[in-house]
């Protein structure tokens, strides 16, 4: 069971430290601060699934929370949907699109897949700038009306924010509750030896196409939410390459495959870079600072900080998930 | 006794080579039949087109009144017909209970977790692995790796084990050990299909031996008929009174 899982009650914990710190004196800075974190943390725990679970490296993975975007705010502005069920079936969606990417795409192993995820990203970019009803490469614009049934815009900021937190304690909770289950058992044979895996009794091919989409659920959520939190959208912002790169260095910094590695190595990450941005000297370098930082991370700590830390104490494995 | 697995005229094809060239045998229910042939026979081959992982250019398998040609592994797996690997593919960064339970998860019942912890820690405990489940995989002697592959293929409950070259690589201790873990396979009311090329060892256990030679069916019968075959003796020493001048010499005895 779930509740008894001491990481869940953590997460929980987590979560509600995030809706208090900010709220404490309506501090709105903290709260942008919060929001990044938490995007990061919804955007690596998510490729933690594919990655760290079952050892499919995707170089796209940010297709789904810049689709969820503009699905979300297709419905907020053009169709006048509420919030929270534009940004629901903005994930049912992409999470449909992305089944069925998967199919075409997952009998593709090691390097060719992760090629594969490129062109889809380009793909589906050069779509999106080249559709009339989407705004094309000028993008949407959220119209102010929009924020009014959530009582103002000030309101609605909050609101949002509150919203994505949620996405990101869901997003961990996916990641615990699959780590534990016979499905993620089937993921973690698949990442180890894939033919083995099938010669086991896993259907490796409906495993892969179900986890591809799993994955792509909660951040085209948290896109939705975030580009309505942001009030516009165009292709550069919403299939941003370079984050989806990032989301690839925050997994190996925090450790892949553990779920607390993956949300530790995006906030740290997201930390180090908002740092960097601001910082007078530093900012035109945070690329480079990211770039070092995997090498360094690939060469000496392969397994992450959670994987340095299960190395360092065996046991650890155990108890840390 | 009522045939669990009927292979008839199966090919296998890659590009000009035939691996499998209609070779056709059957498989009675607590039977260990032994599959032998000289290296490159198509043994493995044979067992790949049998559990699925290729698809057969031509023929038929029935596996417990199924149909089974043109199945995928996992599918296979679920009608209880489970497999080792001649290469050992341990599950690495698993535990070795976890590797374990990947098979009972998956097998031929479908476990849920739970119970397919309970049904790992058994099988493992049968094998001889019972003091390591809480290791990684990697870390398993090649001995234990074979072990982990039978353990594995147990746990999925199957009615058909193929075992392909557990005894290659091991010690003589550790082959006396495996022999005694094949007949207790068997006695419990698992039949065996297995490719060794041991002699000793296979022709004591099998009740059938099945010799393959350059993709075809060269002789079938209990193990003293086929090693008396002048053919499998050319195929294997390369000419046809070898085993007769031998066992005269009295160098090759082949019973216990």
């Amino acid at each position: 069971m779930i509740l008894r899982r001491p990481f869940f009650w953590i997460i929980l914990l987590v979560a509600a430290g995030f809706i208090y710190a900010p709220l404490h004196g309506n501090n709105v800075s903290l709260r942008e601060d919060l929001i990044l974190i938490a995007i990061a943390i919804i955007l690596a725990s998510n490729l933690n699934l594919m990655i760290g679970y079952t050892g499919y490296v995707n170089f796209g993975h940010i297709v789904f929370y810049g689709l969820g975007g503009y699905v979300g705010l297709y419905l907020t502005t053009m169709r006048g949907w509420n919030l929270v069920l534009s940004a629901l079936v903005a994930g049912a969606v992409v999470s449909f699109c992305a089944f069925l990417f998967g199919l075409a795409i997952l009998r593709l192993r090691g390097a060719y897949f992760a090629l594969a995820t490129i062109g889809i990203l380009q793909a589906v970019q050069a779509f999106v700038s080249n559709f009339d009803p989407w705004g094309r490469s000028t993008g949407m614009y959220l119209s102010f009306e929009s924020y009014r049934p959530l009582g103002g815009a000030r309101h609605a900021l909050w609101i949002t924010y509150y919203l994505i937190v949620a996405v990101m304690a869901l997003s961990m909770i996916v990641s615990l509750t699959i780590k534990n289950s016979k499905f993620g058992l089937g993921l973690f044979a698949i990442r180890e030896d894939e033919d083995a895996a099938v010669v086991l009794g896993v259907n490796a091919t409906v495993y892969k196409a179900i986890v591809y989409s799993v994955s792509a659920f909660l951040p085209a959520v948290a896109g939705a939410l975030m580009f309505f939190k942001n009030g516009m959208i165009d292709p550069s912002i919403a299939f941003e390459y370079m984050l989806s790169l990032e989301g690839i260095v925050m997994l190996m910094l925090g450790g892949q495959g553990s779920v607390i590695g993956a949300a530790l190595g995006g906030a740290l990450y997201e930390k180090l870079r908002s740092y960097l941005l601001t910082s007078p000297v530093l900012s035109n370098f945070h690329l480079v600072i990211a770039g070092g930082l995997l090498l360094l991370v690939v060469l000496f700590a392969p397994g992450g900080l959670i994987g340095w830390l299960y190395r360092l104490v065996p046991r650890a494995r155990k108890v840390i998930e | 006794m009522n045939t669990l697995l009927e292979v008839r005229g199966v090919s296998k094809r890659f590009g000009g080579l035939v691996a499998v060239s209609d070779v056709s045998f059957s498989i009675n229910e607590g039977e260990i039949l032994g599959l032998i042939g000289p290296n490159g026979a198509g043994k493995t081959t044979l067992f790949n087109v049998v559990n699925g992982v290729y698809k057969a250019d031509q023929g038929a398998i029935t596996f417990a009144g199924k149909d089974i040609t043109r199945c995928s592994p996992d599918q296979v797996v679920h009608l209880g017909l489970a497999r080792t690997h001649q290469i050992v593919k341990p599950l690495n960064d698993l535990t070795v209970l976890d590797n374990v339970t990947v098979g009972a998860c998956f097998g031929r019942e479908y476990l849920d977790k739970t119970e397919a912890r309970k049904v790992a820690a058994e099988v493992l405990q049968q094998v001889g692995l019972g003091d390591r489940v809480d290791m990684l995989a990697r870390s398993l002697t090649i001995a234990g790796k074979k072990r982990l592959e039978v353990a594995r293929a147990l746990a999925a409950k199957p009615k058909l084990l193929l075992l392909d070259e557990v005894l290659a690589g091991l010690n003589p201790t550790e082959v006396a050990t495996m022999i005694e873990l094949v007949r207790k396979i068997r006695d419990s009311g698992i039949s065996v299909l297995m490719i060794e090329h041991l002699m000793q060892a296979i022709m004591s256990l099998s009740d059938r031996i099945v010799v393959l030679n350059l993709g075809r069916k060269l002789a079938e019968g209990k193990p003293d008929e086929v090693v008396h075959n002048s053919a499998v003796v050319e195929a294997y020493l390369g000419f046809p009174d070898a085993v007769h001048k031998m066992t005269l010499a009295g160098k090759l005895t082949w019973r216990k």
